[in-house]
């Protein structure tokens, strides 16, 4: 399988992103705290769901948020984000 | 009755599948009533969650087919081969059988008849299920608010039997449907034969002064492929919404 066709986005985490929002955020403008660029959270790519996810910059790469499903507990390291805006409906 | 759910928490259900479609050899809807269902948008997904005996999960995404319009939650599944969850669902799973879902989920790759037009679809395989959402949404606007938004779909397929929902594609669209196959064509097909490429969009599309609404959907190539494609041609990257399909 290429490494191409397992990556996906933000869309995909919708789901596990539910978990800790109470809303929908993947029309939320995150900024990337590598390079600055902000766009909405369904635009970063995701790798991985096996155990939980990683959602990089497409721009610059980094690691803008990483959930991780251990037992009894979710582990959420979000340092990769500077601002989160989320639309206040 | 005070309800068991917390307003706007995600809870997995049981839903209950009321029917099952073939729309392929390869590709199965299922028609699911689920209990709690707050009503979705076109576009949106559910996830999936299979258990077995041992305790082991395998959770995955299904775009919702159906209009937000309708009660009732229909998913298409291509199934893949060797997968732990596609062969379930479209081999095993029987009219009365229970599935745990959870959803609508997603708000980023969502478009409603009041955003507007024109809307530009391109579709890669299964990755027509969420446009389908769109398009029979569209369909059940009022028509003089529909006859504002046109709307083209362009669907790349392996095969001509690949071509999922093929018949109301056409009725839905109204003819404004380009195909191209990349795989096997008849010898007498009138449409494209290759994978999408500049020219092609060019075609399809309206020029990017028109200021189309574009949705791309289909496996990771193809999404980064055409959205590329729509950027260089003058669309608006905000303009151009992509949801990435992975193997399920």
């Amino acid at each position: 399988m290429q490494a191409e066709e397992m990556r996906l986005d933000g869309n995909a985490a919708a789901g596990i992103l539910r978990e800790l929002f109470a809303t929908d955020v993947t029309a939320a403008f995150a900024t990337c705290k590598g390079c600055g660029r902000a766009g909405p959270m369904g635009t970063l790519l995701e790798y991985g769901q096996g155990m939980g996810v990683i959602l990089r910059c497409p721009s610059c790469e980094s690691a803008v948020l990483r959930i991780v499903r251990t037992p009894g507990w979710l582990r959420v390291d979000a340092s990769g984000i500077s601002l989160l805006k989320i639309p206040d409906q | 009755m005070a309800r068991a759910t917390i307003p706007g928490r995600l809870t997995w259900q049981v839903a209950t599948v009321v029917d099952v479609r073939n729309e392929t050899a390869r590709a199965r809807t299922l028609v699911l009533n689920v209990p709690e269902w707050p009503g979705h948008r076109a576009g949106q997904h559910v996830d999936v969650r299979l258990v077995a005996e041992d305790g082991y999960q395998a959770q995955r995404s299904y775009s919702i087919a159906s209009p937000p319009e309708e009660r009732l939650v229909a998913l298409t599944v291509e199934r893949i081969d060797n997968a732990e969850v596609s062969p379930y669902l479209c081999d095993v799973l029987q009219v009365g059988d229970g599935l745990e879902v959870r959803g609508p989920i997603g708000g980023y790759f969502v478009w409603d008849i009041t955003q507007g037009g024109p809307l530009l679809l391109v579709a890669g395989g299964s990755g027509i299920v969420p446009l389908m959402a769109m398009l029979r949404h569209h369909a059940r606007a009022d028509v003089r608010i529909r006859g504002q938004v046109p709307v083209r779909l362009l669907y790349s397929a392996r095969s001509w039997d690949d071509v999922i929902y093929r018949t109301e594609l056409e009725q839905l669209t109204q003819g404004q449907v380009a195909f191209t196959l990349t795989r096997d064509a008849p010898a007498d097909w009138p449409g494209y034969r290759r994978r999408i490429d500049q020219a092609m969009l060019e075609q399809v599309s309206w020029p990017a002064s028109q200021m189309p609404r574009a949705f791309v959907c289909g496996p990771t190539p193809l999404v980064e492929s055409v959205s590329t494609l729509l950027v260089a041609l003058g669309h608006d990257p905000s303009n151009v919404r992509t949801e990435r399909f992975g193997p399920t």
